[in-house]
């Protein structure tokens, strides 16, 4: 869907901001850029659309070189995310949402349809908070309109520039499960920048690790975790690897089928679970192993020794 | 035994603080000086609201653009900058009478003077209006797609407007006290009476045609307020602005 190859931007000022950067993000995909501040991975971003231009190699943008296309028009069909601070304060959240599909020139009534379906997606109902200006409203909801603002076009791809970043961390987490929802259904292929590894883990089908103007890894959260590539890559996600393992491994994945064994009583867990609230779970219940129940039949059961082979494929799934 | 009131013992510190002024003392008898020459105070009180409204439009003209220009064109922002700077260092007095010359004696010639002396309050006050818009906020009007022009017409100049409408606001007021100086060069207004009261030394007429002036310039910048109300902006923010 889009490819970098061989991609180097190199400032006027002589600073090389990223150098050499080739991968590839697959349609549908939700692919995190992720690394320390001044690494590179916004400025990657903007490449897609075209804020920034790259010094050598090229942007494809399905199979076309981004160049040839109008900057205008790739920006209007490429949604664009960035901390609540984007938010235009002087109009009010209607017609922040409105922006694109007005600069496309879709008719008023196609806009008002549009605008109505996207606040009722985000919870922010157009009655209530149409008229409103962002400025009245809370973090969350000044984000959420950002979201509804770049999905409003009906874009195939999003950018999403540290989107929840300035946001507290029960916020960030309920927002970060709200979007994953909806992404879910709308099949959009996202970039999307943070300098948390965690929001990488969480949000990411693929994660590309930078080091300063370097794509490090670029790889499945997964495969990223239990095969850091080199010292950068295992410094960064941190001395709780084994812990993050499990937040991105889900319960089906470890758990083993039950062979009509007494389970001890205590509340089930699903096999859409993390592993780390299995573990969780474990620990607070004291119990050694727990069942699995999808729709409250129990279909497997999860031991400690599962949730520590989480890295081990002969384990077998279901 | 019994002290006076606090607010009583005021009154005569005020009559002693306002004495030189003798302005209350004077005050009716302006007003009958008013009343007694009503058409020509007319007459001069027109002129004065058309010397300082047709030179502040003339600077909204000139100084708004301009003010665009030098924040799409960086390099020519210092000499913008320099040239509003130097057109407020020159007294107004030498303006007009440098335009003696060119434009002789009256109207035109005050209002070329006013016009230059209005014009670096809106200048500098767009160029910071616009350069104040957030870079996230603009970034994020780029990136959606919007176009140098749709940004500056939809994102920069109506974030701009309560910086800019200070800018006309406080030049407005700076034009009203600075027209009193048009009499000079036979351009009118209620200098006129003010000079004249002056030099004949008649109290009342130097009064009459002053404090009309005051109750001009409240009402200008009043006016210049309910316009940007109008216009969408946020009167009270360029409230606080005008008084910074």
């Amino acid at each position: 869907m889009i490819e970098f190859d061989n991609v180097t931007k190199q400032y006027d000022d002589g600073t090389v901001a990223i150098e050499d950067i080739s991968f590839e993000v697959e349609e549908g995909t939700t692919t995190v850029l992720v690394g320390p501040s001044g690494c590179g991975k916004t400025t990657t971003m903007k490449l897609v659309n075209r804020l920034i231009e790259p010094t050598e190699g090229t942007v494809y943008f399905e199979g076309t070189d981004i160049e040839q296309k109008d900057e205008i028009e790739l920006r209007r069909d490429v949604g664009y995310v960035i901390q609540e601070i984007g938010l235009f304060d002087h109009m009010t959240v209607r017609e922040n949402v409105a922006t694109v599909p007005k600069l496309k020139g879709w008719d008023d009534d196609r806009i008002r349809e549009r605008v109505r379906e996207l606040l009722e997606l985000m919870d922010l109902p157009v009655e209530e908070y149409g008229d409103q200006h962002p400025t009245e409203l809370s973090g969350g909801q000044r984000q959420r309109v950002g979201v509804a603002r770049a999905l409003a076009a009906d874009p195939d791809v999003m950018l999403m520039d540290e989107p929840f970043g300035a946001l507290d961390p029960i916020t960030r987490a309920e927002l970060q499960d709200e979007f994953l929802d909806i992404q879910a259904e709308l099949d959009v292929t996202i970039l999307f920048v943070t300098h948390s590894v965690e929001e990488a883990l969480k949000m990411g089908d693929r994660i590309a690790i930078f080091d300063v103007g370097e794509l490090v890894q670029y790889d499945t959260p997964q495969n990223v975790l239990e095969n850091p590539k080199n010292d950068f890559v295992r410094d960064f996600i941190g001395q709780d690897r084994e812990l993050k393992k499990l937040q991105v491994t889900p319960v089906r994945k470890v758990m083993y089928e039950t062979n009509g064994e007494r389970l001890p009583d205590v509340d089930p867990v699903a096999p859409s679970d993390t592993a780390q609230i299995a573990l969780s779970r474990l620990l607070e219940t004291d119990a050694g192993r727990l069942p699995v129940a999808r729709d409250g039949e129990v279909v497997g059961v999860v031991e400690e020794a599962d949730l520590r082979g989480t890295s081990d494929p002969t384990r077998g799934s279901i | 035994m019994v002290s006076a009131p606090p607010e009583l013992a005021l009154v005569p510190l005020l009559e002693i603080a306002l004495a030189p002024l003798g302005i209350f003392e004077e005050l009716p008898g302006a007003y009958d000086f008013i009343t007694s020459n009503w058409s020509q105070f007319l007459h001069h009180l027109w002129t004065h609201i058309k010397l300082v409204l047709v030179s502040e439009l003339l600077a909204i003209l000139v100084a708004v653009p301009l003010g665009i220009a030098a924040t799409r064109f960086p390099r020519a922002k210092p000499t913008i900058k320099g040239f509003g700077n130097t057109a407020q260092t020159i007294p107004t007095l030498a303006i007009i009478f440098l335009m003696l010359p060119v434009t002789g004696i009256g109207f035109v010639t005050a209002v070329a003077g006013l016009f230059v002396y209005a014009l670096l309050p809106i200048l500098t006050n767009t160029i910071a209006g616009i350069e104040d818009v957030e870079d996230g906020v603009v970034e994020a009007a780029r990136g959606m797609g919007m176009t140098d022009t749709e940004v500056l017409r939809k994102i920069e100049l109506p974030k701009a407007i309560p910086v800019i409408f200070a800018g006309i606001r406080t030049s407005s007021v700076i034009g009203v006290g600075t027209a009193y100086l048009a009499f000079f060069v036979g351009g009118g207004g209620l200098g006129t009476w003010v000079l004249q009261g002056i030099k004949l030394y008649n109290m009342e007429m130097a009064i009459a045609g002053a404090v009309p002036g005051a109750l001009l310039a409240i009402t200008l910048d009043s006016g210049f307020a309910l316009l940007e109300r109008y216009l969408g902006g946020d009167a009270q923010q360029s409230d606080d602005l005008v008084s910074a």
